[in-house]
């Protein structure tokens, strides 16, 4: 058989040679990069926050990839503006969004990486004050708008709000214009429960600010100023959010080319959203007060309340005004830019881990592991003896491979180690033990069925690696499908199983193997010694011996049950005999 | 105690043989009867599913000064979350609230307020939406329904034969179901982690199953050119042939998993772990018992129908009738797979001894 021959010593020394360069690597990352000796840890080891939300469009329609990515820019630019450190907002599988935040970030940041982004902007209708009006302020209206209406004793403020709404007084609270509106800038759009709405808004309660709007784009609504400094009623929407191109904010600039002290915010619509604006811009500028401003209205909340001096043509406007300085400027022009993705977040899961119980799962899990590495090597130990340190040596050579794998993928690709992949590695040792088991039971097959030692070593391993590749490659093919499965915990887990098979092969092959084909050339496993768990005579071994001239003795006639005993041996056996006689 | 070696040299060289693949009917209705009433009993008695599942919240307090459940009852109380939680105590001084009201918005609320509840800092909590326990179920099945035929073909493609691919496929299936059905009858919680756990079977099975069959078709690769052995005493002997190694590699599956459920159990923390790792751990067990008494049982079953090996059988059956003396090899021994001598060939001069010494080969 001309199959090409092994040489042990050159595969132990590849494969050392490998161990060291990924060492090396690390190390040298270490020192001129931002490697680091331990593999990053995913927070349920670290402790932080982390959420998985499913960005869902407000009509319904499917969320695309390009979709997905834009959110992930959103949340991140979010979450980076308010200043949490080392936050991870990553894909997972089609449709959801992780976002892992260190540590205990604060509510609001929560509430920031949660929100909707959902921008549009409003005609200004009404606009107020931020209290929700009082008992007397209503009565006062009342008694304007309805002279005559006698005010029942005992009205609540509810009532009196109610009261005061019901302009055409019919004691019931209409929510359909009285006419149908010429455009959305028409008062008619006022309705009585937009009225009732405006009088009970109160816009200093925190709770008013949350957001979270579901208002179809084709009604008005009332709307709390985000800072809850005023309130509004605005109508219909005239532009979606979606039509702005481009924000940005910086000092304005005057036609000469001076650049003056003021900032702006510009803003830029794609070409529908300009013929859109202008019509706007066009009716907005022949208004009067407050019904010349548009209000931009992200998340049910008005961001900014710009009133119109002209007719802007070309799509490109820029906001001026007292309020806006260079944090504020700033601040807009990403609400705009970011609120032009119509998505909303539905939390999937919400998962607070503490640092110490971070710490208390990954003691937990290495704990485990080792218990588990020992209780393995002490089993095998009992099960084929000497082999053990086979295994032992195996499984340790596995194990480093393994933490120099991870810990420079999590360099080089920012992989994180997480409970579920402590898991998968836990579960490898066992995958890894298996096929050492495969192979040792292979050699005691090929012993029993007579062959030497050194040659079980070789056919055996020759049987056992066709069996030990297809079994490898379900379970990594098992990898694979869970790793893009991708929901929750399963692509760690996917990933070390993965990984620790593949390793589990090139230790299987370039270690263990080549180990065994030195080891059976000592004479302790080499002549199957007891306790070298290769002992023939103990694996029962049917070794046709060759008796010469075409004959073999069975295993029967081998035992040496009637050998005549040497003299030295026929005079010990008498001495002993004597001895005991004597007695 | 006889030692496992010593059994395995029995069972190979057929000195002491379990007759299960000839009495494969009796086991597949073993089998059978396992799988349909894990059917039955998930049917009737349901999943227990865990928080994941319904949606709603979950605290996690370690190191409380006292595990009294209605500190944790109050203060959702208080909070206004009407549902009444299930407060569980979990080792010495750890307390685990479960409410299936309380949303993403209260939960840091909740969190501070239990935090001085139960004078801890180390308060983790857990919101999930109703949806996410479906949505991994969802992705669970449909990577089922990819990993199944891929696996199916892959198995098609490394046997050449439809029947084994057939077996490994029934087997898988008797071990997820009959997982899932102590997981119905004991009551035990399901997690989406576990569900990562019974995906894992999966692999876990199939792996255990291969090994057999490819004993088998080591046994069976000069099968037509003999007539002293049928099939299923080939495959039998294949069966117990393996056995011990079906065993050891049970055993060392289980030692880290049962190192994990061990170690998990006494702390709060690793619930990840610990739901993975009973799923596992059920599993194995159930999955060890079907690669020895399920998957090449119904392999045989499968390769009966195909008329060449039923009529080989038959010719074998014959020739024992015809033939008393040679029925002597009653065992199914190693030498009577027809194992055929070959003569020796020579192996060119590579083969030869070097004339290097020792010391440099």
């Amino acid at each position: 058989m001309a199959e090409r021959r092994l040489r042990p010593v050159r595969s132990l020394i590849t494969l050392v040679v490998v161990a060291f360069m990924l060492a090396g690597t690390i190390l040298g990352g270490m020192r001129w990069s931002d490697a680091e000796a331990t593999p990053k840890l995913a927070l349920d080891l670290e402790g932080g926050t982390q959420l998985i939300l499913t960005p869902q469009t407000e009509d319904g329609s499917e969320v695309t990839q390009d979709d997905i990515n834009q959110a992930i820019e959103i949340i991140r630019q979010r979450v980076d503006a308010s200043g949490v450190a080392e936050a991870e907002i990553t894909a997972q599988g089609q449709d959801n969004i992780v976002v892992a935040l260190p540590g205990e970030p604060s509510q609001e940041t929560l509430d920031l990486v949660r929100r909707s982004a959902e921008l549009r902007f409003r005609p200004v209708l009404v606009e107020g004050g931020p209290f929700a009006l009082d008992d007397e302020t209503l009565r006062v209206i009342i008694e304007d708008e309805q002279p005559g209406f006698e005010i029942p004793d005992g009205a609540t403020l509810d009532d009196l709000a109610r009261y005061a709404a019901d302009t055409d007084g019919d004691g019931e609270i209409s929510d359909e214009p009285e006419s149908s509106p010429v455009n959305n800038s028409d008062l008619v759009w006022v309705t009585e429960q937009m009225i009732y709405d405006f009088y009970t808004l109160d816009c200093t309660n925190p709770a008013s600010l949350e957001g979270g709007d579901q208002t179809p784009a084709g009604e008005p609504m009332v709307a709390c100023e985000q800072t809850g400094a005023s309130k509004f009623i605005v109508g219909p929407t005239d532009i979606e959010g979606t039509h702005v191109t481009n924000s940005s904010s910086g000092l304005q600039t005057t036609a000469q080319g001076t650049v003056t002290n003021t900032w702006q915010v510009s803003l830029q619509f794609d070409s529908e959203g300009a013929d859109m604006f202008r019509e706007v811009t066009t009716r907005l500028a022949a208004l009067d007060s407050p019904n010349d401003q548009f209000a931009v209205v992200l998340d049910g909340l008005v961001v900014s309340n710009p009133y119109v001096s002209q007719t802007i043509p070309n799509g490109e406007a820029s906001i001026t005004g007292d309020g806006i300085n260079q944090e504020s400027a700033a601040t807009l022009a990403n609400q705009l830019q970011f609120g032009s993705l119509p998505l909303n977040f539905t939390v999937q899961s919400e998962e607070q881990i503490s640092a110490t119980l971070g710490e208390q799962q990954l003691q937990v899990g290495i704990l485990a592991g080792l218990v588990g590495f020992g209780l393995v090597v002490i089993y095998m130990l009992f099960q084929y003896h000497a082999l053990a340190f086979v295994t032992l040596l195996s499984l340790g050579l596995a194990a480093t491979l393994t933490y120099l794998s991870i810990t420079s993928l999590s360099w080089l690709i920012g992989y994180r180690l997480s409970l579920a992949g402590v898991a998968g590695l836990i579960v490898a040792i066992s995958i890894t033990a298996d096929s050492f088991i495969l192979y040792f039971e292979r050699i005691r097959d090929e012993v029993r069925e007579g062959r030497t030692l050194t040659d079980a070593a070789e056919y055996g391993w020759r049987r056992a690696r066709t069996t030990i590749v297809a079994s490898d490659a379900v379970n990594f093919l098992a990898a694979i499908v869970l790793y893009f499965l991708a929901v929750g915990g399963v692509r760690g887990f996917a990933f070390t199983l993965g990984l620790t098979t593949l390793i589990d092969l090139i230790v299987v092959t370039l270690f263990t193997y080549p180990l065994m084909t030195l080891l059976v050339k000592t004479r302790f496993f080499g002549e199957g010694r007891k306790f070298s768990g290769l002992d023939p005579v103990r694996l029962g071994a049917n070794a046709p011996a060759y008796r010469g001239r075409g004959k073999f003795r069975t295993p029967d006639e081998r035992q040496p049950v009637d050998r005549k005993l040497s003299i030295a041996e026929r005079k010990a056996v008498e001495a002993a005999e004597k001895e005991v006689a004597e007695q | 105690m006889m030692s496992f070696a010593r059994l395995g040299n029995e069972l190979y060289f057929g000195r002491r043989s379990f007759k299960i693949v000839e009495n494969r009917r009796r086991w597949l209705s073993v089998a059978g009867f396992f799988v349909v009433a894990s059917i039955i009993i998930i049917l009737v008695r349901g999943l227990t599913l865990g928080v994941e599942f319904s949606g709603g919240s979950e605290f996690r307090a370690e190191n409380v000064t006292s595990t009294d459940a209605d500190i944790a009852i109050e203060v959702l109380a208080e909070a206004g979350v009407s549902d009444v939680p299930r407060v569980s105590t979990i080792g010495e001084n750890a307390v685990r609230i479960q409410t299936s009201e309380a949303d993403s918005s209260q939960i840091e609320s909740l969190r501070q307020a239990l935090m001085e509840a139960y004078g801890t800092e180390q308060i983790s909590s857990t919101f999930i939406g109703p949806a996410w326990g479906q949505d991994v179920t969802r992705s669970a099945l449909s990577g089922m329904a990819i990993f199944l035929p891929l696996v199916a073909l892959g198995m098609v493609m490394y046997f050449r034969t439809w029947t084994m691919s057939l077996g490994a496929v029934t087997a898988l299936l008797h071990d997820l179901i009959v997982t899932v059905g102590v997981y119905a009858l004991v009551g035990f919680e399901v997690t989406p982690a576990s569900v990562i756990g019974f995906l894992t079977i999966l692999g876990y099975s199939l792996y255990d199953t291969v090994v057999v069959f490819d004993k088998v078709r080591e046994n069976t690769a000069t099968h037509f050119e003999q007539d002293r052995i049928t099939y299923v005493e080939a495959s039998d002997l294949a069966v117990n042939q393996t056995m011990v190694r079906s065993i050891n590699t049970s055993v060392t599956g289980l030692l880290p998993v049962g190192a994990i459920l061990f170690v998990g159990a006494t702390g709060l923390g690793a619930g990840t772990l610990r739901d993975i790792s009973l799923a596992l751990f059920v599993g194995m067990f159930v999955s060890t018992f079907s690669s020895i008494f399920v998957a090449a049982p119904a392999e045989a079953e499968f390769r009966m129908r195909v008329s060449r090996y039923k009529e080989h059988t038959q010719s074998v059956m014959a020739k024992r009738e015809s033939n008393e003396d040679l029925v002597a090899v009653d065992s199914t021994s190693a030498a009577a797979l027809g194992a055929t001598v070959v003569s020796g060939t020579h192996k060119g001069h590579t083969a030869q001894p070097r004339k290097k010494s020792r010391r440099n080969r």
